[in-house]
């Protein structure tokens, strides 16, 4: 009993180690989503300027799709742009964007200039994105055929990001 | 808003000598008759170092009005419902900067959060319906103090565990100090042993 008291120090400094070691790889600046699992918000966003359609909760029912909030203003958002444009051509998976707090006209430029991977787009002056808990652009979310949302990830998507884990998904959501 | 008021006050409290100052009667006073030398010590300088100090005091003061965010226009004209928004505000992380409120936050996102829990209060919402509707989009990460629930029990109940190893440690030293008794008494091969040792040291 004695002898294994001396131990204990070096017992409790390995399981702090531990706990530091595993801690230097949560990435802080990525927070768990409390809608993981939960209906997604009822919103219907009007489109951009000139545009027919806009965005709406309605379009999310009976398929799976992604959701994907970015802004013109958003620098991140044009690398992601191009993995985007990738993900629409295998025609896998509807992308659907919510153009966050930015101006009509410079999300039109912008996807004149860029090109366009979305299904459709709805503008949202902000009140929408705090519905879908977004606090920085860009942030993507699965969604699946009833509507429930199953994965978030915040930040700009990647092409392995594409490959390994939202072809995945939506593969598994699909079934 | 008490402090804003208090820090008003002490702004007055400092702004005092100068006023006399200000007035020519008094500095005559302050220089004393005429024919006596002037300027001896830090107050016969005409007061001129109380008008620093009064205008350092003000400055200070302004300093001390709690820096808040919250814009004119966003303010809500019901005094009590602005007072519950502010409540709420103090809560609620801005998640944009991390470690301010959204009340001492300039991010856009924290204007967005503040306007919403107008918003909601002025719709007839309960403190308790707006701070739960904002923890149902960003999570308890969004409330500045964390709840005590199962995955926060380690959070909450650590500095009590640490006293608890603590106090259980202490107890176990102290008992083991109580229980040192007197060592067992000599074999008698031992005893024969000792005293020829006294013998041989013994002159």
């Amino acid at each position: 009993m004695r002898r294994w008291l001396y131990l204990l120090p070096v017992l409790v400094f390995g399981l702090m180690a531990a706990g530091f070691y595993f801690g230097l790889g949560i990435d802080e600046n990525v927070l768990p989503s409390p809608l993981i699992d939960e209906e997604a918000p009822h919103f219907d966003l009007p489109p951009l300027p000139g545009r027919a359609k806009g965005f709406s909760s309605a379009d999310l029912q009976g398929h799976v799709s992604l959701v994907n909030a970015f802004a013109s203003w958003c620098a991140p958002c044009r690398e992601e742009h191009n993995v985007l444009k990738v993900l629409a051509d295998t025609k896998r998976v509807p992308i659907y964007g919510i153009d966050y707090k930015d101006k009509g006209q410079a999300a039109l430029d912008w996807i004149a200039a860029l090109g366009d991977p979305y299904t459709s787009i709805g503008a949202d002056d902000g009140q929408v994105g705090i519905e879908w808990g977004v606090y920085g652009v860009p942030e993507t979310f699965l969604v699946d055929r009833t509507g429930h949302v199953r994965y978030k990830h915040v930040g700009p998507l990647s092409a392995a990001d594409i490959d390994n884990t939202i072809l995945p998904l939506v593969g598994r959501l699909e079934q | 808003m008490k402090g804003y008021l208090r820090s008003f006050l002490v702004a007055l409290a400092g702004l005092d000598p100068a006023i006399h100052v200000f007035s020519r009667a008094a500095r005559k006073q302050r220089r004393g008759p005429p024919g006596q030398a002037r300027g001896r010590g830090i107050f016969g300088n005409g007061g001129r170092l109380g008008l620093i100090l009064a205008i350092a005091s003000v400055l200070f003061a302004a300093c001390a009005i709690p820096a808040h965010a919250v814009r004119p226009d966003e303010m809500l004209a019901d005094p009590a419902l602005e007072a519950r928004a502010r409540d709420i505000g103090k809560e609620l992380r801005c998640l944009v900067c991390r470690n301010q409120s959204i009340d001492d936050s300039e991010a856009d996102l924290a204007h967005d959060l503040r306007v919403l829990v107008r918003q909601r209060l002025a719709a007839g919402d309960t403190n308790r319906q707006v701070v739960d509707y904002v923890v149902s989009r960003y999570g308890d990460f969004v409330l500045l103090k964390p709840p005590f629930k199962l995955d926060t029990w380690l959070l909450w109940g650590g500095p009590a565990l640490v006293l608890l190893f603590g106090l259980w440690g202490a107890g176990r030293y102290l008992r083991r100090q109580a229980r040192v008794s007197a060592p067992p008494p000599l074999s008698p091969a031992e005893q024969q042993r000792l005293a020829r040792i006294l013998d041989e040291s013994a002159p």
